[in-house]
């Protein structure tokens, strides 16, 4: 057949070679045993010895491997990749109050970064202003808290909103920050036409992973597909969701749950954006996706091949996408948090610096690396620059970013590339048959298999078949850190007191209106006469705080609480 | 003291953060070691974990918490406990913490902390060694 990368001839003599050299491994492994009775991925999936040609003797490479910037995009999104430009360099941060926030945005600039990623505290991840008495202990500890417009002005105060990039990672109040960014950037002056960036908006996997609960699965959605119908005919330029496993991987899943689950909550989102009447051209190039990258090299980089694979062939063949964006999985990494230790934590910059790497050659659009201190508390500054200079000497030093995908052609890595797919789409037929993601959610499906996997890895490391240096193998006391960072504990009263100031200025009748025409919209059916975002963009300008939006929210559409099984 | 009653934990997760993968592993772990087990889920106030904790009359509570309000919720349910004249269910934790509040937690009344990296069997260990069927209710 015709794009086949070897001859029929070739191939016999492979094979045959291949079988001397497998009776040479044999007698040599009888002398002296494997070091492992098994070896596997950290996902636990075999690998063999050597891998030949024999493995990837069936692919036709102009229709699944292919180039950069073509379908099925197995290679990267851009025909250019990083020869242009180097992935964006986005590190995630978030602490204390607003203007602790804005100096470290500052400061990683400074240092070099070329995007934003902001981080939120507990309570303005769950939809609660500081003062609610669920927010005690949490204000501004893992994250920025923000109550109120004027937060995100000082968040992003001396900002270029129209030159820089800026991603948020919010879910259940996504639809709020976002209408907080805007009315903001244009009260600053910038037009809405213009602003680029991120929401992270995706509900589903909270339900699988992250667990940030708020709304029940079908208002959640319909929320999802206001912002991405206000999205595509307001602010072209931003991404509306991005699709995440990183969550997911997080919790514990295999590499191949997270590609399946993750991409079967795109199928969901672009589902639910059809039935809502949008085109799928016009949106669905706006989508993002989140991986974690992973400790295990290889099979991270087969991961995201087989992502932009898989994407492009579901857009194309179930969605019937013409326009080659449509089927781009523009994607962000962030390195594994839960591949770090407490114990000699220094060793984190080089398992940091293995997942960035891994994220590099599978293509990221952009990345965060994880700091060294995040195992005992947010980043540091210290820590976190050394992370953000792994990353640029990733990119500027050690020439990885010179070549376009250069591990295709791998006979290992391209047999992982397909057996990810292979796994991914065996988990996608059954969501299918379980009737799709709510479906299977509200069966526990996804979130069991994530427990299974997760104690099973557990498991591995208690008997020692996975190993974690200076954890199960050359165990290592915690020790002090040199820098570590702290919040400071009277935040929680000024913010308390900033936020009640704030609502006790704005203008009570333009603030009741607001929100009884937000009001109107949720109750009303889903449509764009009744999106939710323009009424919520006036709202905010109105003065409405977060938690007024949400417990708005709450009461139009109920709440949903984790079933809390194990 | 019953002798036939097995040991009874409540697997809790106060505050706002939803990182339950060590409290589902944990629960499970306990299960598997023979213990019955009890878990509430994420974002629990500690006025529910107390009322549940009682409610389900467990011998145990273990709280696990990765948001950094530990300060706040893990004396908070040491308070309530006592208030409810259940100040024999042992408490201790799991999480992420920092190394100076470890003294002021156990100070409080959680009687071990366990660090990123315990092991599962050392926890199991700790448990059957510590905590006892606490006296039946006539």
């Amino acid at each position: 057949m015709g794009g086949k990368m070897f001859s029929e001839s070739a191939m016999e003599r492979i094979e045959k070679e291949y079988k001397d050299w497998q009776e040479e491994y044999q007698k040599a492994v009888k002398k002296m045993p494997e070091r492992l009775a098994r070896f596997s991925t950290v996902s636990d999936l075999e690998v063999k010895a050597l891998y030949t040609p024999a493995d990837i003797a069936n692919k036709h490479f102009s229709e699944e491997i292919g180039f950069p910037g073509s379908y099925p995009f197995t290679r990267g999104v851009q025909p250019t990749m990083y020869r242009v430009r180097p992935w964006t360099m986005r590190m995630f941060a978030g602490l204390g109050g607003a203007e602790d926030t804005n100096a470290r945005f500052h400061y990683l600039i400074e240092h070099g970064e070329t995007g934003l990623s902001t981080a939120f505290d507990f309570p303005t991840l769950m939809g609660y202003d500081a003062e609610s008495p669920l927010a005690r202990g949490e204000c501004g500890k893992c994250g920025v808290a923000i109550d109120t417009v004027a937060d995100v002005n000082r968040l992003f105060a001396n900002i270029n909103l129209e030159e820089v990039t800026t991603s948020m990672t919010i879910n259940p109040p996504a639809s709020i920050l976002w209408a907080m960014y805007i009315a903001n950037a244009e009260n600053v002056g910038f037009s809405r036409k213009k602003l680029g960036g991120t929401i992270q908006n995706d509900c589903l996997k909270e339900f699988i992973a992250q667990k940030t609960l708020m709304l029940p699965p079908e208002p959640s959605l319909r929320l999802v597909v206001d912002t991405v119908e206000f999205g595509t005919r307001e602010v072209p330029r931003w991404n509306t969701i991005s699709i995440s496993g990183y969550h997911i991987r997080e919790a514990g899943s295999t590499a191949a749950q997270e590609l399946a689950f993750t991409v079967y909550d795109g199928i969901t989102y672009v589902e639910e954006s059809l039935k809502r009447g949008l085109k799928v051209d016009d949106f669905a190039g706006r989508l993002s996706f989140f991986w974690n990258s992973h400790i295990d090299f290889f099979e991270e980089i087969a991961k995201m091949r087989a992502g932009r694979r898989m994407w492009a062939k579901i857009m194309k063949d179930r969605f019937k996408a013409q326009n080659p964006r449509s089927m781009m999985m523009r994607f962000h990494t962030q390195t594994a948090g839960c591949s770090l230790t407490a114990q000699e934590p220094y060793n984190n910059v080089i398992r940091t610096t293995t997942e960035g790497l891994a994220a590099v050659l599978g293509g990221t659009q952009s990345l965060h690396t994880n700091s060294l201190d995040e195992v005992y508390m947010i980043p540091s500054e210290e820590a976190a620059r050394i992370a953000l200079r792994t990353q640029q000497i990733l990119a500027e030093e050690t020439g990885v970013a010179s070549v376009i995908d250069p591990l295709a052609g791998s006979y290992f890595v391209e047999a992982l590339t397909d057996k990810m797919e292979a796994e991914a789409t065996e988990y996608i037929r059954r969501l299918d048959e379980m009737g799709g993601m709510v479906a299977a959610i509200e069966r526990d499906f996804p979130q069991m298999e994530i427990a299974d996997a997760s104690y099973a890895f557990q498991q591995q490391i208690e008997r020692g078949d996975k190993v974690i240096i200076g954890v199960n193998k050359y165990p290592s006391e915690r020790p002090e850190l040199e820098f570590i960072l702290k919040i400071d504990p009277e935040l929680e009263k000024r913010q308390i007191e900033r936020t009640q100031q704030f609502k006790d200025s704005r203008d009570k009748a333009k603030f009741a209106q607001a929100m009884g025409e937000l009001r109107r919209r949720c109750e009303g059916k889903p449509s764009w006469e009744n999106n939710v975002m323009p009424a919520l963009i006036e709202a905010v300008r109105a003065g409405a705080t977060e938690q007024e939006v949400c417990d708005l929210y709450r009461d139009v559409f109920g709440t949903y609480t984790d079933p809390g099984t194990f | 003291m019953s002798g036939n009653r097995r040991i009874r934990i409540l697997v809790a997760k106060p505050g706002l953060d939803g990182h339950d993968r060590g409290a589902r592993v944990i629960a499970r772990a306990f299960r598997d070691a023979g213990f019955e087990v009890v878990y509430t889920g994420c974002h629990q106030t500690p006025e529910q974990i107390v009322s549940t904790a009682i409610q389900e009359d467990v011998d145990m509570v273990g709280l696990s918490i990765l948001s950094g309000a530990h300060a706040y919720s893990f004396p908070k349910v040491i308070e309530l406990l006592r208030e409810q004249k259940a100040d024999d269910v042992t408490v201790i934790g799991g999480g992420i913490f920092p190394l100076e509040d470890i003294p002021v937690l156990k100070q409080a009344g959680i009687r071990e902390i366990f660090e990123p990296g315990a092991k599962l069997q050392d926890i199991i260990d700790w448990v059957r060694t510590n905590v006892k069927p606490r006296q039946e209710v006539a």
